[in-house]
C-alpha cells in the first residue's frame, strides 16, 4: 500500500535520512522504533509531504507520491497524527474535529464521521464544546487521532502517540490503536514504547542515525537480543 | 446629560463601527498571514475614489458600490500576490518595507491620476433629528453596513470550514498541510476578503468624508493603533479598542479639538503601550 524506496531527506546541508526502504501492506500495522533523534518523525513527515524528499521514491496505492504538496497527501487518503498531538488549542473539539475534515472528499461525509469519531471517543463528545486547550493529555490524543480520522484515510500515520502520558493511559492509547485496526484501518506507527507497541503491531522497523538497521515480525524483534537489551531494558 | 456631549458619545459610537470594521480586515490579514499590510488605509482610500468615479459617471450609488467592494477584493488579491506572497518568509523588516512601499506608491499613483484636490462625492443625506439632537443619516447608515459587515465576517468564520482554517492558522501554521489544507488558498481568500472589508470601509467613509490621496494619512495611523491597542491579530481586541478610540476622538473633540483628540488618543497609546504591551485583552 505504502511504499519507500531508498528514500533519503533531510534539513538545508543536515541529513537526516538515508536510503530508507520500507513498505506497509493494506490492513497491516507496522511499527517503527528507535532512540530519539533517529529521525523518525522526519520520515513521517516525509511521508507526509512536510519534508522533502532529497532522493528516492514513495508509492502509495501504486501511484507516485513524489513532490505532491501535504494537502495533495491528505486528499490520497493518508492522515498524520503528529508528535506532540498539535491540537489547535483555542479551537473547540467538534472544530478540531471539522477542521481535519477539511478536504472536499470529507465534507461529504462529516456528520457520519463526526458519529463515528464521538462513538469511538464518547469522552470528545461529551467535551465536545470545551476548547481542545483544556483537555487532560488522553483526551488530546483522542481528540488527535479523531481529528485524522475525519479526512476518512487508508493509512493512518501516528508519531509517538503515547508520549508524555501517564502509564494507566499509554494502555488506553495503545487499546485504540487496536481498535482503529478493528476498523479496517492500515496503521503506521513510531514510538518509543517499544514493548507495548510490539504487542500491537505485526511488523517493525528499527531506525537508528537515519538508517534502517533491522526489520521483521513483532514476535522475531520481541526475541532479538540488540532489541531486548537496547530497547526493552531485558 | 448635555446634549452636545451626548451628540459627541452617539457620533463616537458611529465612528467605532466603521474603524471596527477596518480593524477587523487588518487583524485579519495579520493573524492569518502574519504581515502588517500598513498600506491598508489606502486600499480603503482607492475604495473611495472607485465609490467616486463611477457615481460622478453616472452609476447609482449601490452598483458604485458593489463595484468598488468586487474591485478592492481583487486589489488585496493582487497585493498578497505581487508584494507579500515573495517576502512571507523574509525578516520582519522586508516586509514591513515592502507594503510601505506599496503605501508610498498607492499616493503617488492615485496623486498622478487625480490630483490632490480634496473630492466630495456630492450625495446628500438627511440629517436625523431626535429631540434635541442631530445625527447624519450617513454616519448611521456607515455604522448599520459596518456592523453588518462585521456580522457578516462572523458567521463565515465560525459556520464555514474556510472560516475555521482561518481560525486556526495562526494557532499551527505548520500543520495545516496535514488538515488536507492548501495555506496558500487560504491566504488569497483572506486577503480577499481583508481586501473587500476595506472596499466596503471606503464606501462608507466616502459618504462622509472627501477623498483625497493622503486620506490613508489620517486613518492608517489610527487603525494601526487600534489593532495594536486591541492585541495585534485578535479581533475581539480591536473591535473593543475601536469603540475606546473613537470615543477618547469624539468626546476630546467635543471638549477641546480634533487635534487635541488626536494627540490625547495617541499618548493614551503610547501609555498603554507601557502597560499592556500585548494589547488591552491581552491572555
Ligand atoms: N526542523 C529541523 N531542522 C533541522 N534539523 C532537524 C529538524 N527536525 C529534526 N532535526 C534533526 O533531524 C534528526 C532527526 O530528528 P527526528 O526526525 O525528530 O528524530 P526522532 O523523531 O527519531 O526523534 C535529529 O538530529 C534532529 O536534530
Ligand atoms: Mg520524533
Amino acid at each position: 500500500m505504502l511504499s519507500l524506496a531508498a528514500v533519503s531527506a533531510g534539513y538545508g546541508s543536515f541529513r537526516a535520512l538515508f536510503d530508507v526502504s520500507l513498505d506497509v501492506e493494506a490492513g497491516e500495522a507496522v511499527g517503527v522504533i528507535g532512540p530519539n533523534g533517529a529521525g523518525k518523525t522526519t520520515m513521517m513527515r516525509v511521508i507526509s509531504g512536510l519534508v522533502p524528499m532529497d532522493a528516492g521514491a514513495m508509492t502509495f496505492d501504486g501511484r507516485s507520491l513524489d513532490g505532491l504538496s501535504a494537502h495533495r497527501i491528505v486528499e490520497r487518503g493518508i492522515a498524520h497524527v503528529p508528535e506532540n498531538r498539535r491540537l489547535f488549542p483555542r479551537l473547540t473539539v467538534e472544530d478540531n474535529l471539522r477542521i481535519g475534515a477539511f478536504i472536499p472528499q470529507a465534507r461529504a461525509k462529516i456528520a457520519e464521521r463526526m458519529a463515528w469519531v464521538y462513538d469511538l471517543f464518547p469522552r470528545l463528545k461529551e467535551r465536545r464544546e470545551q476548547l481542545a486547550g483544556t483537555l487532560s493529555g488522553g483526551e488530546q490524543q483522542m481528540c488527535a487521532i479523531g481529528r485524522a480520522l475525519m479526512s476518512g484515510p487508508k493509512l493512518l500515520l501516528m508519531d509517538e502517540p503515547s508520549a508524555g502520558l501517564a502509564p494507566l493511559v499509554v494502555q488506553q492509547v495503545f487499546d485504540l490503536v487496536r481498535r482503529i485496526r478493528a476498523e479496517g484501518l492500515t496503521v503506521l506507527i513510531v514510538e518509543q514504547n517499544v514493548q507495548q507497541v510490539l504487542e500491537v503491531v505485526d511488523r517493525a522497523y528499527l531506525l537508528e542515525v537515519g538508517r534502517i538497521h533491522l526489520a521483521g515480525s513483532s514476535a522475531e524483534l520481541k526475541n532479538n537480543d540488540l532489541i531486548r537489551r537496547s530497547y526493552m531494558g531485558l | 446629560m448635555d446634549i452636545y456631549l451626548l451628540e459627541a458619545v452617539i457620533n463616537g459610537l458611529l465612528l467605532g463601527g466603521v474603524l471596527a470594521l477596518l480593524a477587523l480586515g487588518l487583524n485579519l490579514i495579520f493573524g492569518v498571514i502574519d504581515v502588517v499590510w500598513i498600506a491598508y488605509a489606502d486600499l480603503v482610500m482607492c475604495g473611495m475614489y472607485a465609490v467616486y468615479w463611477l457615481h460622478v459617471a453616472g452609476w447609482p450609488l449601490w452598483a458604485a458600490s458593489l463595484a468598488a467592494i468586487a474591485g478592492v477584493a481583487v486589489l488585496g488579491v493582487l497585493v498578497h500576490v505581487l508584494i507579500i506572497a515573495p517576502v512571507l518568509r523574509a525578516p520582519p523588516i522586508n516586509q514591513l518595507l515592502a507594503t510601505g512601499g506599496l503605501l508610498f506608491f498607492l499616493q503617488s499613483f492615485t496623486t498622478l491620476l487625480f490630483g490632490t484636490d480634496f473630492r466630495n462625492i456630492g450625495v446628500r443625506l438627511p440629517i436625523i433629528e431626535m429631540g434635541d439632537i442631530f445625527i447624519s443619516f450617513a454616519r448611521l447608515l456607515a455604522f448599520g453596513f459596518a456592523l453588518v459587515g462585521a456580522v457578516a465576517l462572523y458567521v463565515f468564520l465560525k459556520r464555514t470550514y474556510l472560516g475555521v482554517a482561518i481560525r486556526a492558522i495562526s494557532q499551527d501554521r505548520e500543520i495545516m498541510g496535514l488538515m488536507g489544507v492548501d495555506q496558500r488558498r487560504i491566504y488569497l481568500v483572506t486577503s480577499l476578503i481583508g481586501g473587500a472589508l476595506a472596499g466596503l470601509g471606503g464606501c462608507l467613509l466616502v459618504l462622509q468624508y472627501d477623498v483625497h490621496p493622503f486620506l490613508g494619512n489620517t486613518f492608517g495611523p489610527l487603525i494601526f493603533m487600534i489593532c495594536v491597542l486591541g492585541g495585534l491579530g485578535n479581533m475581539i481586541g480591536g473591535f473593543v479598542a475601536s469603540f475606546i478610540i473613537s470615543q477618547i476622538i469624539s468626546i476630546g473633540g467635543y471638549y477641546y479639538s480634533t487635534e487635541w483628540a488626536y494627540v490625547l488618543a495617541f499618548t493614551l497609546f503610547i501609555v498603554l503601550m507601557f502597560i499592556r504591551p500585548r494589547g488591552i485583552l491581552a491572555r
